[in-house]
């Protein structure tokens, strides 16, 4: 099924969550809502299933006007991030209630609850109640259950927010291949970027109830179109700088880029990868700390004139020889991003 | 750690003596000689048991107690669910006077009943000619007694309509469920346990109501007599036999309520 949104807009008491939001989803596409925690993606969600009316702007569902249907006449379905199973049902009769509700017999509902838990891989687990499940297989259950009535539409709001970190990376990549092969429309609410990447064909970063930018994941993250963008792809820097000897600089530092307005001062994005350093007299900074996160260490520096950097580098990089704190070092920022100063 | 659960492991033998005296005091010796009283002379307790005017007095308190509770547990249940999950306003001052009950002697009730409904009471003009008598007959007692234990199943229901929160109801209209599969299936299911404590206190309460039931319904006998005030006429009357065969039977009566109540509270606990 495909959406649009136009204009929408909720409020709860004096904050504006969701603000003049507009987004088109096309049929059988993988979308993710992406931002931070807050920024009224789970809204957004809400207001397509129908659990939250917006206070203004239009929603169609399939090229229909759907902001006048309840919730339980819109055919989507919704996967909560705490699962919200029914708790004094089997997960059988769990997975069967969107056809129990429709009136479809005992005997069929068995025989589909017993598909769809051969789908989502807990074969015979179907007498238990949820309070026996982990939590991987609460959530797959969730799944299920929404899966059972054929929805048009695939809500899940921070699915994998309530699972430890590897059952995370598993179901991500199952939760792929699953859209692959029943091709239903999702769009997934997550907080996680790594997540929106891995599962997603196209990303929307939304902050603060606005859209930031919608595109592929490639080129959100390679052409960031505002500063909350580059600064939430990863772990960043942020100067401010000016433009000297047409070249644009902060401190002993200079970046890459064209300055975006020639007269006036730039906000400058430099990602923790994109720095190179070294070992050198003088140099340019002094390096503060050396920390190793697994495989790749970060080092923290600070620049004369009393700036901080720090920068990203895979565990046994050459670059490192002798970076140690106190060393004097060389800096060259090798790709940065700016944006005229509001 | 394991000193720690060395310590709580160890009973307390001061405290558990402390409980023992309390229990035995305040409840088995009380109720020990109740039944020592009646067990003393049986045939004479069974015998007055069975005359009308004992019969129709319990007959009554069944009666009161089994309407207030089908009262209660539909507007318990109907109040809980819209000062849970309703935005309105005053549901605040809604909530306080669904509680007020619980706060108020049973004489002034009954006394607060009488001026509605007594001969010169404000609602007179409008019930005298429907014929209905309110004062000194059964409607009035029903009435106070459904006053009485209006809060008990709407506060049990409320408190775990609130732990519980939204996201099943939610859920199960995603799924296509309508207002009442989705209150049927998923709701009523998940606070039975709440109805269930909030029930037994409502009958415990109804059957053991004095004060308000006798100021509205006189204690005639025979006619608005129930098991409490039959209980206290017979004890003034000293007849002793009277007294503990009706205690008796609501001892009883209590305690298969209370079984009862506690059977669906356990089957539906996972």
């Amino acid at each position: 099924m495909s959406i649009r949104l136009c204009n929408v807009s909720k409020s709860f008491g004096p904050v504006r969550v969701v603000d003049n939001i507009s987004l088109e989803v096309e049929k059988g596409e993988l979308l993710a809502l992406l931002g931070p925690s807050g920024g009224g993606k789970s809204t957004v969600l809400r207001i397509i299933a129908g659990l939250e009316i917006p206070d203004s702007g239009e929603v169609w569902l399939d090229g229909e006007r759907a902001d006048t249907l309840d919730a339980q006449q819109r055919r989507v379905g919704f996967v909560f991030q705490h699962y919200a199973l029914f708790r004094h049902m089997t997960v059988a009769q769990n997975i069967g209630f969107g056809l129990q509700v429709r009136g479809v017999e005992q005997l069929e509902r068995h025989k589909r609850a017993l598909e769809l838990l051969e789908l989502v891989g807990l074969h015979g687990l179907g007498d238990r109640y949820p309070s026996q499940l982990s939590g991987g297989q609460r959530q797959r259950v969730a799944l299920a259950r929404a899966l059972a009535p054929e929805p048009r539409l695939l809500l899940l709001d921070e699915p994998f927010g309530a699972v430890d970190s590897k059952v995370r990376e598993e179901l991500r990549v199952w939760m792929r291949a699953l859209h692959d092969r029943i091709g239903a429309t999702t769009l997934l609410v997550t907080h996680d970027r790594e997540e929106a990447f891995a599962v997603a064909d196209r990303v929307v970063i939304i902050h603060d109830g606005k859209v930031e930018q919608i595109g592929a994941p490639v080129d959100v993250l390679d052409e960031p179109a505002t500063e909350f963008v580059a600064g939430f792809m990863g772990e960043v820097n942020h100067y401010e700088a000016n433009r000297v000897d047409g070249e644009l600089r902060a401190g002993p530092l200079a970046f890459p880029v064209a300055a975006p307005d020639p007269d006036r001062p730039a906000r400058v994005v430099v990602r923790s990868y994109d720095i190179k350093l070294w070992v050198n007299d003088p140099g340019i900074a002094t390096v503060a700390r050396v920390t190793t996160l697994g495989d790749r260490v970060r080092v923290e520096a600070t620049l004369d004139g009393g700036l901080p950097l720090f920068a990203h580098f895979p565990r046994r990089s050459s670059l490192l020889r002798g970076v140690a704190p106190g060393a004097r070092i060389a800096v060259e920022i090798t790709h940065a991003r700016a944006w005229p100063l509001p | 750690m394991a000193e720690a659960r060395r310590k709580r492991g160890r009973p307390d033998g001061w405290l558990i003596a402390v409980v023992a005296v309390y229990v035995v005091t305040v409840i088995a010796l009380p109720l020990g000689a109740l039944f020592a009283g009646a067990a003393e002379d049986l045939g004479a307790t069974l015998a007055n048991l069975r005359r009308p005017e004992a019969l129709g007095a319990l007959g009554r308190t069944i009666a009161l107690a089994s309407a207030a509770l089908v009262i209660n547990v539909v507007f318990g249940v109907a109040a809980a669910l819209v000062l849970v999950r309703d935005r309105f306003f005053g549901r605040r001052l809604v909530g306080w006077i669904i509680e007020m009950p619980l706060a108020m002697s049973p004489v002034m009730i009954g006394v607060a009943f009488f001026v509605l409904y007594g001969r010169t009471g404000w609602l007179q003009p409008v019930i005298e000619p429907l014929g209905i008598d309110v004062v000194f007959a059964f409607p009035g007692m029903l009435l106070v007694t459904v006053f009485v234990t209006l809060p008990f199943v709407a506060r049990e229901t409320q408190l775990l309509l609130q732990e519980l929160g939204s996201s099943e109801e939610e859920a199960a209209a995603t799924l296509g469920a309508n207002r009442w599969q989705t209150f049927w299936l998923i709701t009523l299911p998940n606070i039975l346990p709440g109805i269930a404590s909030g029930a037994a206190l409502v009958v415990a309460r109804a059957r053991g109501e004095f004060g308000a039931v006798l100021v509205i319904g006189g204690a005639v006998s025979g006619r608005t007599d129930t098991a409490t005030t039959f209980v206290y006429h017979a004890v003034e009357e000293r007849q002793s036999a009277a007294a503990h065969g009706i205690s008796i039977v609501l001892v009883a009566l209590s305690l298969a309520a209370l079984a009862t109540f506690a059977i669906i509270q356990g089957r539906s606990r996972r």
